[in-house]
């Protein structure tokens, strides 16, 4: 069970080692210029106010799904669905979360306001 | 035929070593589950973020005063590239088995992440020291050290992580439990990277653009 030696390992094994590795450039790439465009919207003044801020949620969340696909190997195939669903669950948790705080402590700043 | 399928999220063994790929399916998902809720717990802490950096100033210097872009950039190359170190390594780990391999892309994931930390402990001494900007000097810089420390905290116990397995992959070679190990680890490193995301453009970005 250990310590198989390389030569046993299928042939077909290279094509497989190759897209894997392919994989993982790709996102090294898509990261690296999602990033770049991120704060060169900041350091350029590419964008302003709402604009910015829409703009670099969006680089975000793109991002955040291309180191997923591409990192962790997250997909759409069916046998895979189980950590897709879990992970959209826990989204929608966050979401409500993170929302339903925003939104409550920020009324409460107002009824704080003099 | 179930073996050739993916079973688990990061890099699958099907194909190299079908016994453990097999092993993996449940300790991996029971890995996922806890990942997801760490994720809840950033979120949490993100959200006292958001509201503190806009209504927590109070008479202490606001986000774009004390945040230095071009360290948090440098930050977020280091955890990238050893986000993608760390595939590497188990790529090398996958296909070859190599001790040598892998241990020099641990040891090159690590250092990155070292320097990861090193470069955020030297921002906290700089906001320190040179912006007056103490976790105590308003709710704002709480949640930021709180936010960010929980994330470098985070981190550092990755690279404590990774140091044992390094250990056990030179004592007990790549036996089916050290490469579950290694497949958890990595899915934690890689979520980490993606967390950082969230911190460099919801706190880094968001701060000095509004």
């Amino acid at each position: 069970m250990s310590n198989r030696i390389p030569a046993d390992l299928p042939a077909v094994d290279h094509d497989e080692e190759g897209r894997e590795r392919r994989s993982y450039v790709i996102g090294l790439v898509l990261a690296l210029v999602l990033t770049t465009g991120a704060f060169a919207v900041v350091w350029l003044d590419l964008l302003s106010g709402a604009a910015a801020l829409g703009a670099l949620g969006l680089l975000a969340l793109v991002q955040a799904v291309v180191h997923l696909r591409f990192f962790l190997h997250i997909d759409l195939q069916r046998s895979h669905r189980d950590d897709l669903l879990l992970i959209l669950f826990t989204v929608l948790i966050l979401l409500i979360m993170v929302s339903g705080t925003i939104w409550i402590l920020y009324d409460q700043h107002m009824r704080m306001m003099p | 035929m179930s073996l050739s399928e993916r079973l688990h999220p990061g890099i699958n063994l099907a194909g190299t070593d079908p016994e453990s790929h097999e092993a993996a399916e449940e300790v991996l998902f029971g890995f996922w589950i806890f990942l997801m809720s760490d994720l809840v717990l950033f979120a949490v802490l993100f959200a006292t973020y958001a509201a503190m950096s806009v209504q927590g100033i109070a008479e202490g210097p606001g986000p774009a005063q004390v945040f230095d872009l071009t360290a948090a950039f440098v930050e977020t190359l280091l955890l990238l590239l050893s986000s993608f170190a760390f595939g590497f390594g188990m790529l090398a780990m996958k296909y070859r088995e190599s001790r040598r391999a892998v241990l020099g892309w641990l040891l090159l994931t690590g250092g990155l992440g070292a320097a990861f930390v090193g470069m955020e402990l030297h921002d906290y001494y700089v906001m320190i020291t040179q912006h007056a900007a103490p976790p105590q000097a308003s709710g704002f810089l709480s949640a930021y050290y709180l936010l960010t420390g929980t994330h470098a905290l985070h981190v550092s116990s990755g690279l404590v992580w990774m140091a044992i397995m390094a250990v056990q992959v030179v004592v007990f070679g790549f036996t089916t439990p050290v490469k579950l190990r290694l497949m958890r680890l990595a899915l934690f490193w890689h979520m980490l990277d993606v967390v950082w995301i969230g911190i460099f453009t919801f706190v880094y970005l968001f701060g000095v653009a509004s």
